[in-house]
């Protein structure tokens, strides 16, 4: 399998180290949210030292989780994909693949460092100072031309879906990450390297955060992902995609408005009221070519169901698109102004975004792990499909206790921020609202410990896996998926 | 490449491409997806037309329900407004004294005023006034420096301590260790005096009398009574903002001889309106001290 027609071999090897990273990075990942988790619930954790402090650590997880995990996973899975479903090897080979991964994982390092020294431009998902924009742009525009590269010497007729899902991920963040960073650096007045001011003030500067923002999550942590879920998907249950005509209405639809729903992170702010008008209104539109994507990942599924029963690594994908049709219909809900003014800058968000964080991009990535890392290694299946399952129902335990405090916490704090007494006041300080939220905050940060125990049992998988053992229960027949 | 031939699980025909053997129905859009997907977008158009919503060169649409959130904000804020009102506009023509004899005043005084407490004073004195130990006062006491009567707490509210406020409560220790007006020995002394009468043990024959006779009596009165006009504290009781055992005691009273620390607290009154002052000192009267 690892040459194709034309007898040009495939760069795995690029793929192999992308694999290796991601899972690396997913444990640093959830290991770092997890301690801030208990950081919140009980702030002596912040052990006093200003690089231990929450408010450094966050976009060390933040970074970790998404950028890190997530973007080594989007590498591996599009890099593979492309060059599978196009019958061509990588675009400049396995050196080029190579300078992409020094060039992301080097910089993720750096990172890292930066925050936990201090240094940040203060914007969410985008706090690596100018310097770092740089190094990252480079890095982008080199995996743009190797994927584009890729694409072009293809020798299929057609660009299979999963590819127009990443190749609008690489197009949008290429141009979402110049968008939000246009920064004066101090330096040209005389200042330090590792300071710069953003081009915007004001609420303008809050409007562009938030389109690059809610659109990080459209397009690397919805749109990359989706690309995954339709090759792996069809590729494990081993039917044809549900329906070629769903998938391109629902990818343009999605593509065209997701674009415009930044502003619903700015409801009752400075934001013009017209602003916030298109905001909601198109996150409300953008339910259904959301669940587009659900519909043809599960519906994928039919004439396959019974896989559900035999295969671990079928669950990972298939509840990660069952996470995904949740989120997808619990954003419009809460991108509504008369939900929002309850939800906002509440847990609930949190619960939110890791119903999707968790459920839906980490479970498709450890399905897509699970599938890439024994063909990448020429074994058969996983070391062991126990484990698999294993893994399956300690995170997803995780992921329950996780979002289900959250969302008790969040409705809850929402609710006693704006109870008032008969008499005209208050009934709650904020002091009082933090109090009552902390049993959910160590039940949210036990639910972390189980998807970090999860991730532990994956990595021992594969490692075993890599190392070419074969655990005894998987010659049973029931448990062997066929290929 | 694959031509088109029939799925016989769905008994859809396929597209007739194959990718990595990866084929694709040519199934049509699911009708309910359609329709929804069409009624969203309806709602929102009509949503357009009712709110603010598209831009213009100079200006936005205004939509026909001439709604804008910032007249929102101010009518929520006027509602509640109003339903203060009625006794606000009470409490805001009589004194803190009257405000307390009316059982109902009293009433909302007391509810206001611990929402005043726990947003702008409890990051220091904590929920409830108990005070942090070593740093700010116990106010669920009856041990008062600038006096716990109605008037005194009115005050110290309204114009806090050592700030800068010109109204501000002013009153410095002498620094007598470190600007030599006394000896190490005879702070030692002084202090044995002090953890002495604040034990209520007995000062007789100790030498620190005379030293405290000389220096310390001026503010904190004989015997240590303190003073609530210079803001001394009583040291003839075993309160102390910082706790501990005797010798721990003993230690500060050392420390704070040779080099004082002195607390500050905001002048509330350039900050919170008069009637919002009266209710927390309704409050913070009724915390367990109140004179």
């Amino acid at each position: 399998m690892s040459t194709n027609t034309d007898a040009t071999p495939y760069c795995e090897d690029v793929v192999k180290k992308f694999v290796l990273a991601a899972t690396f990075w997913g444990v640093v990942g959830f290991l770092a949210g997890d301690f801030i988790a208990w950081q919140l619930a009980f702030p002596a954790l912040n052990l006093d030292l200003e690089w231990t402090t929450f408010g450094r650590l966050r976009p060390v997880h933040t970074s970790a989780v998404i950028f890190a995990f997530g973007g080594n996973v989007l590498m591996a899975t599009s890099l593979y994909t492309v060059q599978r479903t196009g019958r061509a090897s990588l675009f400049g080979g396995e050196a080029f693949g190579s300078v992409i991964f020094w060039g992301f994982n080097t910089l993720i390092v750096a990172a890292a460092l930066s925050y936990v020294l201090g240094f940040s431009q203060g914007q969410e998902y985008a706090e690596p100072e100018w310097l770092l924009d740089l190094w990252l742009t480079v890095v982008w525009v080199l995996y743009l031309i190797a994927f584009a590269g890729t694409i072009m010497k293809r020798r299929e007729p057609h660009i299979y879906v999963a590819n127009w899902f990443f190749f609008a991920m690489i197009l949008t963040i290429a141009m979402l990450h110049l968008g939000n960073n246009l920064v004066v650096p101090s330096a040209i007045f005389g200042g330090s390297f590792m300071k710069s001011y953003n081009l915007f003030g004001g609420v303008q500067n809050a409007m562009t955060q938030w389109w690059y923002g809610h659109n990080a999550v459209g397009f690397f942590l919805t749109a990359g992902f989706l690309g995954i879920m339709y090759y792996f998907v069809p590729k494990r249950a081993e039917r044809p995609v549900y329906s070629y005509r769903l998938s391109i209405v629902h990818f343009w639809a999605l593509i065209f408005l997701y674009i415009w729903a930044g502003p619903h992170h700015l409801h009752y702010t400075a934001l013009p009221d017209w602003a916030q008008t298109l905001g909601m209104t198109f996150s409300v539109m953008l339910w259904m070519p959301s669940w587009g994507g659900m519909i043809n990942g599960l519906m994928t599924l039919s004439g396959a169901w019974d896989k559900l029963r035999t295969d671990p690594v079928m669950r990972f994908l298939v509840s990660s698109v069952a996470f995904y049709g949740m989120s997808t219909f619990e954003g419009p809900m809460m991108s509504i102004k008369a939900v929002n003014s309850l939800s906002h800058y509440t847990d609930w968000t949190i619960g939110h975004v890791h119903s999707g964080a968790l459920g839906w991009v980490a479970f498709v990535s450890f399905g897509a792990l699970y599938y890439l890392v024994p063909k990448l290694w020429g074994r058969k299946e996983v070391y062991s499909l126990k484990l698999v399952g294993l893994h399956f129902w300690i995170a997803t335990i995780g992921i329950v206790l996780y979002i289900t405090a959250m969302w008790i916490s969040g409705i809850m704090q929402g609710l006693m921020w704006r109870a008032y007494d008969n008499l005209g006041f208050l009934q709650y300080s904020f002091i009082e609202t933090v109090e009552a939220m902390h049993p959910y905050y160590v039940i949210r940060a036990l639910g972390g410990v189980l998807f970090v125990l999860g991730s532990l049992v994956m990595v021992y998988n594969f490692y075993k896996t890599i190392k070419g053992d074969v655990a005894a229960e998987a010659a049973q027949p029931s448990t062997a998926a066929a290929r | 490449m694959a031509s088109m031939e029939k799925d016989s699980v769905s008994g859809q025909y396929t597209t007739g491409h194959e990718w990595d053997g990866i084929r694709e129905l040519n199934t049509p859009l699911p009708k309910w997806w359609v329709y929804v997907f069409w009624a969203t977008v309806i709602w929102s158009i009509a949503y357009w037309v009712a709110m603010p919503a598209w831009p213009t060169i100079n200006d936005y649409s205004r939509g026909v329900l001439g709604y804008a959130s910032r007249n929102e904000l101010e009518s929520d804020i006027k509602a509640q407004k109003q339903a203060r009102s009625k006794f606000e506009a009470k409490i805001a023509a009589i004194s803190v004294d009257d405000v307390v004899k009316d059982k109902d005043l009293r009433n909302f005084a007391m509810t206001g005023g611990k929402v005043l407490f726990n947003d702008n004073c409890a990051p220091c004195h904590g929920t409830g006034g108990v005070g942090a130990p070593g740093a700010y006062p116990n106010l669920a006491d009856d041990e008062w420096i600038w006096g716990g009567e109605l008037a005194d707490l009115k005050q110290t509210i309204s114009f806090g301590v050592r700030n800068t406020n010109e109204n501000s409560r002013q009153s410095e220790m002498p620094k007598f260790g470190a600007d030599g007006l006394l000896t190490a020995e005879q702070i030692n002394q002084v202090a044995d005096y002090v953890v002495a009468l604040s034990s209520k043990g007995s000062t007789a024959g100790l030498p620190g009398e005379a030293i405290f006779a000389e220096q310390c009596v001026v503010c904190h009165q004989d015997g240590g009574v303190g003073s609530k006009d210079v803001g001394s504290p009583a040291l003839n009781n075993n309160i102390w903002l910082f706790k501990g055992s005797k010798e721990q005691v003993k230690q500060v009273v050392i420390n704070q001889v040779t080099n004082p620390q002195h607390g500050s607290m905001p002048a509330w009154s350039e900050r919170l309106d008069e009637t919002s002052i009266k209710m927390l000192t309704v409050y913070v009267h009724s915390l367990g001290g109140g004179k």
